[in-house]
């Protein structure tokens, strides 16, 4: 059994696996930021509010935790695994034609999960009352850290790391679940490159605007 | 010994191997177990050999040079595998593609050993086919199959221009399933340096870990060599570089006659040589001469681009000379025609040695799609070799070594002269005759290994079962261990200035220049002199750096140039000795007016089986007759 | 030409290992990289000293022995061929070589350039094969298989197992060689019976014998020397979840 669980196939399915419902996640995300956007105070909190509290929220919540926590664990599980597969490498550099963002998930991981454990601090352990402060209130909470330009230098570099991370994981997804298609594996990496661009893009928009221009 | 006996079983020749079959002596399962083969060698004879005989429940110990069984030279067949399936409707059957062997071999092969090879060749197919080999199909899920040379019927299986390589893998596959087993244990990276026999009978090997250097014995009850051919005698050559006859050749010192050393196949489509440096020849399928048209320019020392020649002074030669089989005439005949032409002056290129191969008029009729399918990467390889499109403009080609129908010996159960010791595949002599036809190596290889020695071998080894597993204490195996040494030792110790390559290059030359597609007294014995002297110098001037100890690949292809310079010596006597012109052999004394070989059927019927009698004395030649009850013996005519 | 080559030297599997640096003067554009390389044993024989030791053996692509990583790439900067294959007129005359063994864990150093590559052997026993006797096999045209499948099968067969895939690999993964056999007999109608078995024993054997994780970086497919395509890693995907 446990060499069915720990297979390098099925860590990958597992990492595709969650990796995907985490791309499924980070639109819900965005929406719920754009109302920061608004004058109001009320949509945002509401939201937040919403979905700190509805059980079936609470539910997925419990849910997305795993897939991160699995999705960091077994990504740098594996990650160590590759090293180990090559002791010595090559003087003459490796020079092989790849899909170049696929050579530094591990990095552009590992600076999402950085931002993560800051955006923790910031909101998620407030809601937990791990950290102090007024949990009903995180309008106000975004709106002064975006007043901080060192807040908006590291959260515009993750989520610019995020979209590379997001162009390779997306496409590559669909690979390890060994869905791919003449006609839709195409349409699949479309799909992947608007992604990367737009999320991303989605919450840069937000907090260039709520820095520079509130 | 001394006597030939070929053991070919009584009855009309379609019943001989059911007759055979039905009365063999069988091994019991329980005793299989106990019995110890060893198998020299990973080809289509070789794993076929080692994997059936494992499935038998045998105890194999299966041997081979490369650093995987995959790697073996029947990966390189191209064109195809034949069998008398008849799927075509064309006419097709067991006794025509015996008779096509018989009549493409000049009447120089065993009839019954032939008909087997033309029996087995459907049950070949079939075990193919269910080991996931992925040959060509039609529309309708069936397999197809193509025309090769020197035959009128469809009968070719294919895997594009990769069937051997398709072919090799599923052997592979299926050892692979019997090492799973247990039932065989696989030695790569080791040579074989000599045969062990004890009492006249072949009990076991002397091999050499190509890693470590370190000298092995290896005991059983019987040996099998499926050692392929001895075609880079000729130093440039389509096989593989390291491919060598020192098995052969060490087993025939031992008392394994060495059968017909002279018939060797050049190949008529091969990429030309290219510079000095070149170490092979590449093949180009024959399946390419289906659709491409072989042509000179008809005015000698035309140098014009291939694609300005217009039509009319184009010489579709073997069109011309054999119009019932144009460009499908067999291998030997293409190869001297080309020749002919080239001495003539009328060769194309730079060096004037090489002939057109043209696809523009099957390109026009069939697209360039459908020849794309058919040969797209012998297209790519020719490309990559020579940077030419020859979709656009035609292939060069000129002949190369190729194929040895000569090899050891054997009688109607594939076992040599020595008892125990079993030869199958190319490295034996049995069923291609004085010229092999296209994609029968293939179909004779996975034959003699899959389904014809497990079925004989029995006959020898049921005899064999009280024998007690062969102990490699005893006074036969430390003598060949200790001349195996001796020998690397002697070969280390020159230390002059030259690399074996460099002689076996110049033996090469030699063999090409007087013992090639056309030979004659006096060269034949100038080259004789020339083997003779460049042998001592070798054994004066050779340098190996590096240590016996150690992978060393100096010192391996010294030990194989070395026993080359022996073969060679049989080979060119044997060519001398037959004084007519058979298939591949072709004495220029003994020719019809047009040019066409000229066999004797009255004194040369016969198959030359050479006794090694010791070391610098002259071989002893056996003959075994030739009776055609089946067929009769007619002049080969293409016309 | 003249080119300045730095080759691997390792005496042994145990040894240390280092670049040497040889001249070679006059390299013709019309040599292959090995006959190069034979060029620059001859002179090294000729001074007694050791020759580069390499895997070579058809030198026309299709055994699989030769491999050597130049220049940053297996089997040199040319796509789709081999070693034996690799034209020197694709270099330039005061071109620097880097000439290295593979590099993976499962394939450790022999000597020199030559790698030991029985992982792949080993992988293959553990289940590439369908499992018949000779003898048991049904009549050839009882088993149909559609055109277009045997021609997808044959395209994955065409494998050489040369290990450049590996090389080229930065995980040092081998999933494009064991996809290319679990497609072959995926496509087919023959051996679907033990299917389940095969994928779940070859990969099980892959990652015991200590290959890297597929992270479809693609650097596979673009250095294969038979251009296996990536399209395999995902049917091999497929079979191996369907094998549960």
């Amino acid at each position: 059994m446990n060499k069915i669980l720990f297979s390098s196939l099925s860590k990958k399915f597992v990492m595709a696996l969650a990796g995907l419902f985490l791309l499924l996640f980070l639109p819900v995300h965005l929406v719920i930021n754009l109302m920061l956007l608004k004058g109001n105070p009320e949509p945002f909190n509401k939201a937040a509010h919403f979905m700190a509290t509805f059980p079936v929220i609470k539910i997925v919540e419990v849910v997305l935790l795993l897939a991160i926590l699995i999705h960091i664990t077994w990504g740098i599980l594996l990650q160590i695994q590759n090293w180990f597969a090559r002791p010595i490498g090559y003087a003459g550099g490796n020079k092989s034609e790849t899909s170049f963002f696929s050579r530094f998930m591990i990095w552009t991981g590992a600076s999402v999960l950085t931002f993560l454990v800051l955006h923790f601090f910031n909101f998620y352990f407030i809601k937990l009352g791990i950290v102090r402060g007024n949990p009903e209130d995180f309008y106000s909470v975004a709106h002064s850290l975006f007043k901080i330009p060192a807040y908006n230098y590291i959260y515009l570099t993750c989520f610019a790391l995020l979209g590379l991370h997001l162009y390779h994981a997306f496409s590559s997804a669909f690979q390890t679940l060994g869905l791919n298609h003449r006609i839709w594996t195409p349409v699949v990496n479309v799909i992947a490159w608007v992604y990367a661009i737009v999320l991303p893009a989605g919450f840069a928009f937000i907090s260039l605007t709520l820095w520079l221009f509130r | 010994m001394g006597k030939l006996i070929s053991k070919i079983p009584d009855g009309p020749l379609a019943e001989k191997w059911t007759r055979y079959k039905a009365s063999v002596k069988l091994v019991n399962p329980a005793n299989k177990k106990k019995i110890e083969i060893i198998v020299v060698g990973t080809g289509l004879s070789g794993a076929g050999a080692a994997s059936a005989l494992g499935e038998l429940g045998y105890s194999v110990k299966n041997f081979c040079y490369q650093d995987s069984p995959r790697r073996a030279h029947s990966v390189a067949a191209q064109g195809g595998i034949n069998a008398a399936k008849n799927y075509q409707n064309d006419g097709d059957s067991t006794f025509r593609l015996f008779y096509d062997m018989i009549k493409g071999g000049d009447y120089r092969a065993r009839e019954a050993n032939v008909y087997r090879a033309a029996e087995v060749s459907n049950q070949v197919i079939d075990h193919f086919t269910a080991l996931g080999v992925p040959f060509a199909r039609d529309y309708g899920g069936t397999l197809d199959t193509r025309s090769f040379g020197g035959v009128q019927v469809s009968r070719t299986f294919y895997a594009k221009g990769q069937t051997g390589q398709q072919c090799l893998l599923g052997c592979y596959s299926s050892l692979n399933r019997q090492i799973k087993k247990g039932n065989v244990k696989m030695f790569p990276r080791r040579e074989m340096l000599d045969l062990v026999v004890i009492d006249g009978r072949a009990r076991g090997i002397i091999t050499r870990n190509l890693i470590t250097g370190e000298i092995e014995r290896h005991g059983a009850h019987a040996v099998v060599l499926a050692t392929g051919g001895y075609g880079t005698i000729y130093y440039l050559s389509t096989l593989a570089v390291n491919s060598n006859a020192s098995a052969a050749w060490k087993a025939h010192r031992k008392g394994a006659f060495f059968a017909n050393p002279s018939f060797v196949q050049i190949h008529p489509t091969s990429v030309p040589q290219l510079n000095e440096f070149q170490s092979k020849l590449t093949l180009m399928s024959e399946s390419l001469r289906n659709d491409g048209r072989i042509w000179v320019p008809k005015t000698k020392g035309d140098k014009r681009p291939a694609n300005d020649i217009p039509e009319e002074e184009r010489d579709y030669y073997l069109e011309r000379r054999y119009p019932a089989f144009g460009n499908l005439v067999p291998r030997d005949v293409a190869s001297r025609a080309a020749k002919e032409r080239c001495d003539a002056g009328y060769g194309v290129g730079e060096s004037g040695l090489a002939v057109n191969l043209d696809f523009r008029d099957a390109i026009n009729k069939q697209g360039k799609k459908a020849i794309e399918n058919k040969y797209g990467n012998l297209f790519d390889m020719y490309k990559t070799i020579t940077g030419i499109d020859s979709y656009d403009e035609p292939m060069r080609i000129y002949p190369a070594g190729h194929y040895t129908m000569g090899g050891l010996w054997v009688d109607y159960e594939l076992m040599t002269t020595i008892p125990g010791l079993y030869a199958i595949g190319e490295s034996n002599f049995s069923d291609h005759g004085a010229n092999r036809l296209g994609a029968s190596s293939l179909m004779q290889a996975a034959g003699d290994g899959y389904f014809i020695l497990p079925n004989t071998i029995s006959n020898y080894l049921a005899d064999q079962i009280s024998v007690a597993k062969i102990a490699t204490d005893k006074p036969e195996f430390e003598e060949a261990e200790k001349a195996a040494k001796e020998r690397i030792n002697k070969l280390m110790s020159i230390k002059g200035k030259h690399t074996a390559s460099s002689f076996h290059k110049r033996l090469g030359k030699i063999m090409w220049d007087y013992v090639g597609m056309s030979r004659n007294e006096t060269g034949l014995k100038k080259a004789l002199e020339l083997v003779r002297e460049l042998k001592d110098e070798f054994w004066k001037d050779l340098n190996i750096s590096g240590s016996a100890a150690d992978l060393n690949m100096e010192l391996e292809k010294a030990g194989r140039v070395a026993d080359y310079f022996d073969l060679a010596q049989l080979l060119i006597t044997d060519a001398l000795d037959r004084k007519e012109s058979c298939g591949a052999h072709f004495r220029e004394e003994y020719q019809t007016p047009d040019g066409e070989a000229l066999r004797n059927d009255d004194e040369f019927a016969y198959v030359a089986a050479w006794e090694y009698a010791g070391e610098g004395k002259p071989h002893i030649l056996h003959k075994e007759e030739l009776k055609f009850e089946y067929v009769e013996m007619k002049v080969r005519s293409y016309k | 030409m003249n080119l300045t080559l730095k080759i691997w030297r390792q005496k042994n599997a145990g040894a240390k290992g280092n670049f040497a640096t040889y001249r070679m003067e006059d390299v013709s554009p019309e040599m292959s990289f090995l006959e190069m390389l034979d060029a620059l044993n001859k002179k090294l024989v000729e001074e007694d000293k050791e020759p580069v030791a390499f895997d070579h053996d058809c030198r026309e692509g299709i055994c699989g022995s030769c491999g050597m990583y130049i220049n940053g790439h297996p089997h040199g900067p040319v796509p789709a061929v081999t070693t034996c294959l690799l034209s020197m007129r694709y270099f330039s005359d005061g071109d620097t070589l880097w000439v290295e063994p593979w590099r993976a864990k499962p394939f450790p150093v022999i000597k020199d350039l030559i790698v030991d590559r029985s992982a792949f052997d080993k992988i293959q026993i553990a289940g590439g094969f369908i499992s018949i006797n000779a003898g048991a096999a049904p009549e050839s045209n009882s088993i149909l298989a559609q055109k277009k499948n045997a021609d997808s099968a044959f395209d994955s067969s065409i494998c050489i197992g040369c290990g450049a895939c590996v090389a080229a690999c930065k995980n040092a993964s081998a999933m494009l060689f064991v996809s290319a056999k679990i497609s072959q007999f995926a496509l087919l109608p023959q051996g679907r019976i033990e299917a389940k078995e095969r994928v779940r024993a070859m990969v099980e054997k892959m990652d015991e014998l200590g290959f890297g994780n597929c992270s479809n970086t693609g650097a596979c497919e673009a250095e294969c020397p038979k251009e296996i395509k990536l399209t395999n890693i995902a049917r091999l995907n497929r079979e191996y979840y369907k094998a549960y």
